[in-house]
């Protein structure tokens, strides 16, 4: 697939991407553009790349060894993988909820602030206190924990906890979120209450999820792209990709987990 | 730098602070490793010289007033330059060589401990009289440094030209024979039983809590034990291969039982489960499937806690085996020095000359050292299997 | 049913005399811990027996001769934590230093060499070091303290304290290690996530978490450095001496045990039973060390859920 004309009206441009880890080539001329304000979901059966991918757009992937990454990664008008661009300020912008709720052994609190207070975003008092406020508020958790925000994260049950993770990154005042199966390990019951946040986020922020979850990804997703063995198999819109995949892999796979 | 949205100049102070972290860690590892380095550069440097000791070529006559007044043996200039440990040998040798009887002959024999100081350029108390006699064997090619053969076929002796290596390291072998017949079989069933057969109770937990805190015992306190129990309680002698072996046993005990537990434990549950789809019994499949599997890594463990006894001075300073042992131990109930008590000898000896026999006894306990530890490695990663 | 039990019979038989055999050998590990006790409790009661227990703990003279022996442990003591604050003022800055690098920014290649180095380090007899701490860093400090018009002497409680620390880096380091790559990555990719960088997640994040581990590995280094006997035997002094001034000679606990054993003393004098006072003491501090270090270690592996270790 190629990206053809102007890519500038999208928040985020992958081009001709390649990942190699060690011999193992994982991401094969990648093209992808993403919508400002819409969710974007990643899908394809396991060891696709669909997870390295999203690894690829806030340089997570530059914390392991032996990665090499070519191409390029396009945020707001600017390639993140430029010498001028430091990869600490990119995941200032671009924030990411993994898979397994991993708060810190902290408080709620402190969950929230650690970051704020190292960028420099809040001052330790008031200014800190309103920002756990609106962000919980966000996250929709903060009628739960408003009595409780000096209690350790790691109290909370297993979706509350993701929903603190996602309140921490949304505290960094990122423009993107990534979101890395945030509810595999969750119940259906917390699977919905994140899935119905999501909605109300994407009002706010640029949501890419990667989710091996099919109807998952009908539900919530504007835009779909297929993985398959490292390469964008199709795209397209959510509605369309669904209902007539062009790709004959995209149909066996839909068809497949659709029985 | 405007068209760039993540431009962010806080962060220049946020990475310097990181380079902090960085370089701290960093300078630890160095001083870490120079030290090492420079330890071990000073070992060799101070050992070297032991390699060599002086040799000197004089007339010896083997008379009959030489067997009572062995210093006659040689010409009167030579009585301080000859090593008087070689002298006090020279009935010996007419003993067994009743032949020499009447002779004399020119010989190398070994040089006192001062004139090798001397040639070696180190500390000594020669005289001016003597330095210039050596000066002048010196230009007559009658004094020179050769091979140190006496260090690895003598036994210890408080003439320090004449102090070797050899009683101390048939000592340790006997006593980590001892050693290692006490501990391996101990070691193993008790891994054996914790890891296949014990069930969770308290009694199980408590072998647990007592062998690791058996591990942070310090090793002094097992000399109490070995002196007040194996000496003073059983009567065992004293100073002997069998009561230090016992000692370090103890000691080399919880290593063994540790090492080996991990090596069941990385046996994979489905080589059990063959064996009890065979009918066999639980002590078959442990004795003849787990246990051989086992094995490379119950071995590699042994062979650390070994390395670990061989080195250990303490507890056989307090059972007495730091004796003055001359002659080379023939069985495990007779008096013995070991490598280390041997060095912690040496280091407290006043001449000179120890200095550098302790180092090179340090210089031999580490290869040995260094060589056990390769062996264990090199076993580790033979025998390494992944399931 | 008699088909089966015909041949199980005698395997079984077999079976429980060779488990019988196991645990008998397991039970030798618990016979030596309380025999290492009963072998010190009981002489070390003979000794409070002939000599007033609240001298021992309160005394702050030691000294032993033909006409009267006093044993007050004040000085023994006070000799003993100093050396032992030297060694951990060494060894737990290094330690910490050297696995902060090797789980953090050591490369797997570079981990490959430095583990078999620190190895070697750990594997040096404590015999070699005190050697090399009376030959070479006792006058080294002599030197070093004269260039500054101060005395120091040659068996100076720094130089053994420098030397200890270095014996202990390994056991500081090589836990320490083990404890900081066994915090969840989850962790750290969280912190990483939220725009921090490497140095800031490390202290924020991943030193916190592994805090009891640290606790447990200086414990136990702590532990390893008070029951050090040769480094001290052969490089500090032997005379019992209160004093702050870490330049000075001082003994320790150690030390007098293996000085009163290894004279020429009846075993039964005063003068020898008073080393299984001082072990006892020590037994009960390296033991309760070692507990406090484990409950640590347990604290931090129960709150990440980690079963190595």
């Amino acid at each position: 697939m190629k990206l053809n004309g102007d890519t500038s009206q999208f928040k985020i441009v992958a081009e001709n991407l390649n990942l190699h880890y060690g011999d193992n080539h994982a991401l094969k001329a990648v093209d992808l553009a993403i919508n400002e304000r819409e969710i974007t979901a990643l899908i394809g059966p396991s060891g696709c790349g669909k997870s390295t991918f999203l690894r690829c757009l806030n340089r997570m992937n530059d914390l392991i060894d032996e990665v090499q990454i070519q191409g390029r990664v396009i945020v707001d008008g600017k390639n993140i993988y430029d010498k001028d661009v430091d990869e600490v300020a990119v995941r200032k912008r671009v924030g990411m909820v993994f898979q397994q709720p991993n708060p810190f052994p902290k408080s709620i609190f402190e969950n929230i602030t650690y970051a704020p207070l190292k960028h420099k975003l809040v001052k330790k008092g008031t200014e800190a206190e309103s920002l756990v406020e609106s962000s919980l508020k966000s996250a929709g958790l903060w009628s739960e924990v408003k009595d409780k925000l000096h209690s350790p994260g790691t109290s909370l049950s297993g979706g509350q906890q993701q929903r603190l993770c996602i309140a921490r990154t949304i505290a960094v005042k990122p423009t993107v979120i990534l979101m890395d199966e945030p509810t595999s390990a969750l119940d259906p019951i917390s699977t919905g209450v994140i899935e119905d946040l999501m909605m109300q986020l994407r009002e706010k922020f640029t949501i890419v999820i990667v989710t091996h979850n099919m109807q998952q990804a009908a539900r919530i997703s504007d835009a779909t792209a297929y993985f398959h063995l490292g390469e964008l198999v199709e795209t397209g819109t959510t509605e369309d990709l669904f209902a007539n995949p062009k790709e004959k892999l995209t149909q066996d796979y839909i068809r497949g987990r659709f029985g | 730098m405007s068209n760039n949205p993540f431009y962010d100049p806080s962060l220049k102070h946020r990475h310097r602070s990181a380079y902090m972290l960085k370089l701290l860690s960093r300078l630890s590892i160095l001083f870490t490793l120079g030290f090492l380095l420079f330890f071990l550069f000073d070992m060799v440097r101070t050992a070297l010289p032991a390699t060599w000791q002086a040799y000197v070529q004089v007339e010896v006559s083997y008379s009959e007033r030489a067997k009572k007044f062995t210093r006659t043996a040689v010409p009167k200039e030579y009585r301080k330059v000859v090593s008087r440990a070689w002298l006090r040998n020279i009935p010996r040798q007419m003993e067994e060589d009743p032949g020499l009887l009447g002779t004399t002959q020119l010989l190398w024999v070994l040089a006192d401990d001062q004139v090798d100081q001397y040639l070696k350029g180190h500390y000594h108390n020669l005289k001016e009289k003597e330095i210039a006699f050596i000066e002048r064997l010196k230009t007559e090619n009658t004094i020179k440094l050769d091979w140190n053969g006496v260090f690895f076929n003598n036994g210890d002796s408080k003439i320090p030209e004449y102090a070797g290596i050899r009683s101390a390291i048939v000592g340790s072998v006997l006593t980590m024979l001892v050693t290692m017949a006490i501990a391996f079989p101990i070691g193993v069933m008790t891994a054996v039983y914790l890891e296949e057969f014990a069930k969770d109770n308290a009694f199980t937990h408590f072998i647990e809590v007592n062998i690791n805190n058996l591990a942070a015992i310090p090793s002094i306190l097992f000399g109490l034990l070995g002196l007040s129990v194996f000496i003073n309680l059983f009567g065992l002698p004293r100073s002997t291969p069998l009561v230090g072996g016992m000692t370090l046993a103890l000691m080399t005990l919880p290593i063994i039982i540790v090492s080996a537990r991990a090596a069941l434990r990385s046996v994979p549950a489905s080589i059990r489960q063959a064996g009890y789809g065979l009918g066999l019994t639980k002590l078959d499949i442990v004795k003849d499937h787990v246990v051989p599997i086992a094995m490379p890594g119950i071995l590699t463990g042994s062979i650390i806690g070994l390395a670990q006894a061989i080195g250990e001075t303490a507890p056989l300073i307090i059972i007495g085996m730091i004796a003055f042992i001359p002659d080379t131990p023939q069985s495990i109930v007779e008096a013995a020095t070991v490598l280390p008590a041997q060095v912690f000898t040496w280091a407290g000896m006043p001449e000179r000359a120890y200095v550098e026999k302790t180092a090179a006894g340090i210089i031999v306990i580490l290869v040995i050292l260094i060589s056990l530890n390769a062996t264990a490695i090199y076993l580790r990663k033979k025998y390494e299997t992944k399931w | 049913m008699s088909v089966f039990t015909l041949t199980n019979h005698r395997r079984s038989y077999k079976e429980k005399a060779i488990v019988t055999l196991l645990v008998v050998a397991s039970v030798i590990s618990i016979v030596t811990t309380i025999g290492i006790l009963f072998s010190i409790l009981f002489q070390a009661i003979e000794f409070f027996q002939l000599k007033s227990f609240w001298t021992f703990v309160t005394g702050t003279e030691w000294y032993v001769s033909k006409q009267e022996s006093v044993f007050g442990s004040v000085p023994i003591f006070a000799g003993t934590f100093m050396i032992t604050a030297i060694a951990l003022s060494v060894a737990i800055p290094v330690g910490l230093g050297n696995a902060i690098y090797m789980s953090e920014y050591a490369g797997s290649n570079v981990r490959k060499v430095l583990k078999p180095l620190l190895e070697i380090l750990a594997g040096i007899p404590t015999v070699v070091y005190g050697f090399f701490a009376a030959l070479t860093v006792a006058p080294a400090v002599v030197d070093l303290f004269a260039g500054f018009d101060i005395t120091a002497t040659y068996n100076s409680a720094l130089a053994c304290g420098i030397v200890m620390g270095v014996m202990i880096i390994p056991v500081i380091s090589s836990l320490s290690d083990d404890v900081l790559r066994a915090v969840p990555s989850a962790q750290r990719n969280a912190s990483y996530a939220l725009g921090m960088t490497h140095s800031e997640t490390i202290r924020n994040i991943v030193l916190p978490a592994a805090t009891p581990g640290i606790i447990s590995a200086s414990l136990l280094g702590f532990s390893k450095a008070i029951g050090e006997t040769m480094i001290v035997v052969m490089a500090a002094g032997l005379r019992p001496n209160l004093t702050w001034n870490p330049l000075e000679d001082m003994t320790t606990v150690t030390v007098r045990i293996v000085d009163s054993l290894v004279g020429d003393h009846a075993f039964d004098s005063p003068q020898t039973l008073s080393a299984f006072a001082l072990g006892l003491i020590l037994f009960v501090i390296t033991l309760a060390l070692n507990m406090v270090s484990v409950m640590q270690i347990r604290k931090f592996k129960a709150k990440y859920r980690i079963n190595t270790l």
